[in-house]
């Protein structure tokens, strides 16, 4: 690449980077602000962690928080055995019947308004419970199901981009072996893939964790996640509050992202050399 | 049942239940009657009497979208909105993504993980960011008014320029991630081949790169396209009151005005629209897995 | 080129006798693609202890059909019989084969011993015994001191030998090898085959490998099966199908040959002659062919079969004169590629020894003869 193309590249790059983080570096920054006007500066009082003790103090954050860790755990482990599954089959079965359904639903998720698919699955929820019964009012486990009814398919996409790319002759060679096709996935494919799928599960948890939509049309009452209470408090104006919680959560995430790419970078490694 | 029939039969049938056939109840009660009860809409098929069934189909609700100016408006704003959006994210991210794919390999991990990093962060935190950054005495204002370049705070929040920017902002990632996984697979040899054919860089660019990331240019802008057709919480958090947007106007008419067969029929509206591309999109990532074995 | 007489004495000829059971047979065995027939009516029979090689050009089938003999492909037509039982529909999993596979295809999250002993565990064998035969396998491909490495700190040749003990723990009754030494460079190669014909000895398994080396096939196999777009258009021994082959195909696929078009013009029980345009002369050939009268035929004949010198050779048959036009230069051999008045390029190969005192240069005028014997007349 020669020098003016590249510095055209990296001007790009620096301005796109600038744009993405600058937010997310002053609601850091201004999370130690004293002021209750969040952006602006009290330099007589600042840096303070004041509002951190205030959001560890507040109950209905923390309530919220403690249903949306709920919802988030039992959502990334339904939504990894339920993707797994789908993404395995269209991996490595070329025809079934109902592939093509299959891998419909399966991107329709990725894409679809989450506004849309909120209320279809509200209205299931309603005409199910006016019909059999169940489930009776909405809260944690409607939610649960409707998480999981969109993380199954990032999941479901993850892994089977991870299986493209997996030499198929390690399970050949299992099987020719003697190892039965679910021994051979439970043995070999499954513990391979492993870093693909604890980056679904985390990602399933993650879509959970910050989904708003959904879980407005399919929570109950009594069943406000963090999002939802953190959407009521938005719409009245900023809050310094709101800020410590983005500073933890981005803390909170680059330390997983990080750890996790680093981990699955030196396993990726080591498989590539055995190949 | 095969061993095959019974590794899909589980996702299959959970989608079908909670993705699929939830669209037949929404489309059903597109048709019924606003009703004051819970749940308040009248079903669409009584027995009255003994024996005889009355259907009750009514499309009046479907009537009332078309003569009412505002969701035709919302509608038509939405589409532009999400068109300009995804253009703009294709401006800003097509470079990124390019850089990235031809950065060394281990700039090229960091860079990609600085991508993907805002986009495990909560949406909804990111786009407060960004209400702190735009309001009157936030801190773009102080900034400019620090450096004397304005006087009085400019209005940027609450309106429709806020609103791009919100939505630029948070689906960036969507579109530069496929794009640089289609880029990353280019052999750059064939950039070299050209020039050494007697292209200038620029036009070996247009002639060889270009038309190759078709396939990923498409289906980035379809994963910001699509769903930003039916947004709900940017509008509602930067666009102020007036920005009309046919997710904001579903979600208020079921929430705020209880009208659920009205947000039925909003809904199947958009779902109508929305079908041709997600099939394109679909088609597009098929090409593209296709392509890549 | 190929030392013939490297080649492993055939000890019996199993194949030559109609009272021993082929182990493996292949009954017109077909694989369709779409409308792509890849593996193209195969029937084949091979005998307990061979080592059987499929050679043939990239895409001519190979892999499909040693798949198909592990069970990763099902058969469009035909039966595969192994030991007498009928195996088409058999799973891979309760087939008595085992197969090397090309990428070595070794478990990346498992040690070298628990990749040898991944076979046997499927079969529910007892712990010590896993374990004994698993040492013993290891000491039989030199790789004791290993035990406990994982694949990725291994060398393409160690990882071969795994690779290699991984199949043949088992004791299946055939062996099948993918490219087996495809990876390895070419002194390793030589090294390995000769320990892969060494190993079989030892074990007495029969061997399926598929190559397209030639000098490989010649060196390892029994038997070799030249495939060509889907069939077996050869099986025989490495020197049947070098000396004999059945057709131009072979004949130029296996080693080098100078093939000459001719008409029969004489068709005797004891010799033949050929009329060829190409090399402007006639062929004398001292053995008798069924062709129909006035066919075309083709007369192959090997490079390191024809004299070279300056001075006319006793005798007008099977002479021609013509100029080099180029020398190769390949150490222990030398190749000419001679010209002659037709237009015709001949290739000769003379070994470089010091008993050729009288050198041979560009554009030198020179006489290629070969014997009576020589020439292979094929009428495909
Ligand atoms: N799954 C498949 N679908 C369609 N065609 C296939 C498939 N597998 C193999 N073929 C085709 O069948 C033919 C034979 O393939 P095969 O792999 O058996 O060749 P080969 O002789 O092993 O070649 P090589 O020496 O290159 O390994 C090829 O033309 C190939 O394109
Ligand atoms: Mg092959």
């Amino acid at each position: 690449m020669n020098d003016r193309r590249s510095f055209f590249m990296i001007t790009c790059i620096a301005f796109g980077f600038a744009f993405l983080y600058i937010p997310i570096l002053s609601m850091m920054v201004f999370s130690f602000n004293a002021s209750k006007l969040v952006t602006v500066w009290d330099s007589a009082n600042s840096p303070t962690l004041k509002w951190y003790y205030s959001l560890l103090s507040n109950e209905e954050i923390l309530d919220a928080a403690w249903i949306s860790l709920k919802v988030a755990v039992i959502n990334a482990s339904g939504s990894v055995i339920l993707g797994t599954l789908a993404g395995f089959g269209l991996a490595r079965f070329a025809r079934f019947r109902g592939r093509f359904t299959l891998n419909a639903m399966v991107t329709a998720p990725l894409v679809m308004p989450e506004v849309i698919t909120g209320l279809s699955l509200l209205l299931l929820f309603v005409a199910l419970e006016q019909t059999i019964g169940w489930p009776a009012g909405r809260g944690i486990t409607t939610m649960t199901i409707g998480h999981m009814t969109f993380s199954m398919a990032y999941v479901c996409v993850v892994v089977q981009s991870r299986l493209a790319t997996f030499d198929t002759a390690l399970e050949e060679a299992a099987m020719d072996l003697g190892a039965r096709p679910p021994k051979v996935f439970f043995v070999i494919t499954l513990p391979i893939i492993f870093p693909a799928i604890l980056s679904g599960w985390l990602l399933a948890f993650t879509l959970s964790w910050d989904d708003l939509v959904i879980s407005s049309f399919t929570s109950g009452p009594g069943s406000s996640t963090l999002p939802m209470v953190v959407f009521s408090k938005v719409r009245l104006g900023v809050s310094p509050e709101i800020n410590v919680l983005a500073t933890l959560t981005v803390a909170a995430v680059t330390l997983i992202i990080v750890g996790v790419s680093l981990w699955m970078a030196r396993s990726a490694r080591a498989e590539k050399l055995a190949a | 049942m095969t061993g095959r029939g019974l590794v899909v039969v589980l996702p299959y049938l959970w989608l079908l239940l909670f993705f699929v056939v939830p669209f037949a109840i929404v489309l059903k009660i597109s048709f019924s009657d606003v009703d004051l009860a819970i749940p308040p809409y009248k079903p669409l098929w009584e027995w009255t009497g003994k024996n005889a069934l009355a259907i009750k189909v009514n499309f009046n609700n479907y009537v009332f979208l078309f003569t009412d100016s505002l969701y035709i408006k919302a509608l038509l704003n939405s589409l532009k909105v999400a068109f300009f959006s995804s253009l703009l994210c294709l401006i800003i991210g097509y470079p990124m993504a390019y850089g990235i794919a031809r950065a060394r390999p281990a700039l090229r991990n960091v860079l990609l993980l600085l991508v993907i990093l805002p986009f495990w962060t909560s949406l909804l935190l990111r786009v407060y960011a960004w209400i702190g950054l735009l309001k009157a005495n936030g801190v773009i204002n102080n900034v400019l008014i620090w450096l004397g370049i304005i006087h009085e705070p400019l209005t940027m929040l609450y309106t429709p320029f806020a609103m791009y920017v919100g939505i630029v902002y948070s689906y960036l990632p969507f579109l530069i991630l496929p794009l640089y996984a289609n880029l990353e697979k280019m052999d750059w040899q064939l950039l070299e081949a050209a020039e050494d054919l007697g292209c200038r860089p620029w036009q070996a660019f247009y002639k060889i790169t270009l038309p190759l990331s078709r396939n990923g240019m498409l289906a980035g802008s379809m994963l910001v396209f699509i769903p930003a057709v039916g947004e709900f919480v940017i509008p509602a958090l930067l666009g102020g009151p007036n920005a009309l947007m046919i997710g904001r106007v579903l979600w208020d008419e079921f929430f705020s005005n209880r009208a659920w067969p009205v947000a039925s029929a909003v809904a199947i509206l958009l779902l109508i629209l929305l079908v041709p591309f997600m099939m394109w999109y679909q088609s597009v990532q098929s090409n593209e897995s296709a392509g890549s074995k | 080129m190929i030392d013939v007489k490297a080649i492993p004495a055939v000890k019996a000829s199993p194949w030559n006798d109609p009272n021993v059971r082929p182990y493996v047979r292949l009954e017109r065995l077909t694989k369709s693609f779409g409308d792509f027939k890849a593996v193209d009516d195969i029937s084949l029979n091979i005998y307990k202890g061979e080592i059987f090689c499929l050679l043939g050009a990239s895409g001519c089938g190979k892999t499909t059909l040693l798949r198909m003999l592990g069970g990763f492909e099902t058969p469009t037509s035909g039966r595969i019989f192994i030991d007498g039982d009928d195996m088409t529909g058999v799973p891979p999993y309760e087939r008595p084969v085992n197969m090397m596979f090309q990428s070595y295809a070794l478990f990346p999250h498992m040690n070298v011993e628990e990749n040898v002993a991944f076979g046997l565990k499927q079969d529910r064998v007892a712990k010590h015994e896993i374990a004994e035969r698993v040492a013993t396998m290891l000491e039989l491909v030199k790789l004791g001191g290993f035990a406990k490495r994982k694949p990725h700190q291994l060398s393409g040749g160690q990882r071969q030998r795994v690779a290699l003990a991984r199949s043949l723990v088992k004791r299946p009754k055939l062996l099948l090898l993918d490219e087996p030494l495809g990876a390895l460079d070419k002194k390793l190669r030589e090294h390995t085959q000769f320990e892969l014909i060494s190993l079989q000895d030892k074990l007495g398994v029969t061997f399926v490998v598929v190559t397209h080396d030639q000098e490989e096939a010649m060196t390892l196999a029994s038997r070799i099966g030249v495939m060509d777009h889907g069939e077996i258009v050869q099986a025989g021994t490495p020197t049947e199908i070098y000396e004999f082959p059945s057709s131009k195909f072979v004949a130029d696929f296996v080693g080098s040959v100078n093939i000459f078009e001719g008409k029969l013009t004489e068709d005797e029980p004891q010799y033949v002659r050929i009329a060829s345009e190409e090399l402007g002369a006639t062929i004398y050939v001292s053995h008798g062919i069924s062709a129909a009268p006035d066919a075309t035929v083709w007369a192959a004949v090997r490079p390191e079969k024809i004299y070279m010198s300056t001075e006319p050779p006793d005798g007008t048959d099977n002479t021609v004169r013509g100029a080099v036009q180029d020398i190769a230069y390949l150490g222990d051999l030398s190749i000419y590629l001679v010209k002659l008045p037709t237009g015709k390029i001949v290739r000769v190969t003379r070994p470089n020894t010091s008993r050729h005192a009288e050198a041979i240069t560009w554009d030198q005028q020179v006489y290629l003869s070969w014997d009576a014997s020589s020439p292979v007349v094929v009428t495909r």
